[in-house]
């Protein structure tokens, strides 16, 4: 009111940023995959608490095994800075703490992504 | 961050107490907030004794009858007083709703807790400021967009069945219940639309006759705008017209995705 805008302009704001629908596509497939493979890395982890480190370590070099959990990583890394994201966007208001927070989000994601690829793959390659 | 307490002068305060007349037969007791711009005070919440026995059935009469008779000073908004100008809405007995709709009886045990709309600025006692929310919903050009001109001796018509997709969107009365539950928009509400808004701009979305759909989709496609919407479900609940914004808000992100893909 102090500012002398009229409503309509604080309400346009900066207008439509169009987009939004590959985020939530994005968001929704990731959910599909994991709604599918969460139940299998359940299955997986059952089976591996009865082995041995060199019986884990086999299940976990079986090539489908391998792959699926490959699939797992990048599904649950990706949905979570997605998720993350939203939760940042909804709360931390303060302009500089919200940026920063986003960027640390996006790399924590990837690395933790990135290190779960390369045990599993180093795994499935018998290193 | 989002702020999740009230400031200090917002705090609120225990109020006066207005004891029922001497032979009241049906005694309810309403605790009513109040403030006032002028005084510099804290909020505070007024307790009310009344006799429903002289009152009718209505959150709304016993406002009236408190401001009639009780505290000509207590301000609230009323006109139709039959549930279609939605100017009563406020939060009753901890549900936004219309007090000429909601009967005093179907509120639970205890006391009658009447507040104004959540989370918006307080102009007086039980009056919200809703100016912000007015000009979102002009912000998006809530009226028929089309390029052809309508025929020159009958109305633009529409078959029986689009129609029919107005049905459960034209009733909205734009009370703002549902947008004023909605913690998206209390946490979001300079850039969020709301319940009420994208439901309204749904409602153009899907009328037959309207032709700016493609824009309309443009504008509403964006972050905050409609995708603060986590289905949180308050606004369906909340709504004193039993109208689903929800699902409206939900209809236009699958219409958004169909044309990506």
């Amino acid at each position: 009111m102090s500012d002398l805008r009229t409503p309509l302009k604080n309400a346009l704001g900066l207008g439509s940023a169009k987009q939004g629908a590959h985020h939530f596509l994005v968001q929704r497939t990731t959910a599909v995959a994991l709604a599918l493979l969460v139940p299998w890395v359940v299955w997986l982890v059952l089976e591996a608490l009865h082995l041995d480190y060199a019986g884990a370590h086999a299940l976990v070099a079986q090539p489908l095994n391998a792959v699926l959990l490959l699939a797992f990583v990048v599904a649950v890394f990706w949905h979570a800075q997605l998720g993350l994201q939203v939760v940042i966007e909804d709360y931390v208001h303060t302009k500089g703490t919200q940026v920063v927070l986003q960027i640390l989000v996006k790399f924590l994601c990837f690395l933790g992504a990135a290190a779960s690829a390369l045990a599993v793959i180093r795994i499935a390659l018998g290193r | 961050m989002a702020e999740f307490t009230l400031p200090k002068n917002s705090k609120i305060k225990s109020g006066k107490h207005f004891p029922a007349a001497a032979g009241a037969k049906k005694v309810r007791t309403f605790r009513v907030y109040r403030w006032t711009p002028e005084d510099g005070e804290n909020p505070r919440v007024d307790t009310y004794e009344v006799d429903l026995a002289t009152c009718g059935p209505m959150v709304l009469d016993a406002l009236l009858k408190i401001k009639n008779e009780i505290d000509p000073t207590i301000t609230f908004r009323r006109s139709c007083r039959e549930g279609i100008c939605g100017s009563c809405a406020m939060n009753i007995d901890g549900t936004n709703t219309l007090a000429c709709t909601k009967a005093i009886e179907d509120c639970g045990s205890g006391d009658v807790k009447i507040y104004p709309l959540p989370h918006m600025p307080v102009v007086k006692d039980l009056v919200p400021d809703l100016t912000h929310f007015y000009a979102q919903l002009a912000s998006i050009k809530p009226w028929l967009r089309a390029e052809t001109p309508p025929p020159p001796d009958k109305e633009r018509l529409q078959s029986k069945e689009d129609r029919a997709k107005l049905d459960g969107l034209y009733e909205c009365i734009l009370c703002a219940c549902c947008t004023t539950s909605c913690p998206s928009y209390w946490w979001n509400s300079d850039r969020y639309l709301g319940p009420a808004v994208l439901l309204q701009a749904y409602r153009w979305i899907v009328d037959s006759r309207d032709e700016d759909t493609g824009a309309r989709l443009d504008e509403l496609e964006d972050p905050f705008k409609l995708y603060r919407c986590h289905t949180i479900m308050n606004c369906a609940r909340t709504c004193p017209k039993g109208l689903n914004p929800a699902k409206a808000i939900a209809e236009t992100k699958k219409l958004i995705a169909e044309r990506v893909g």
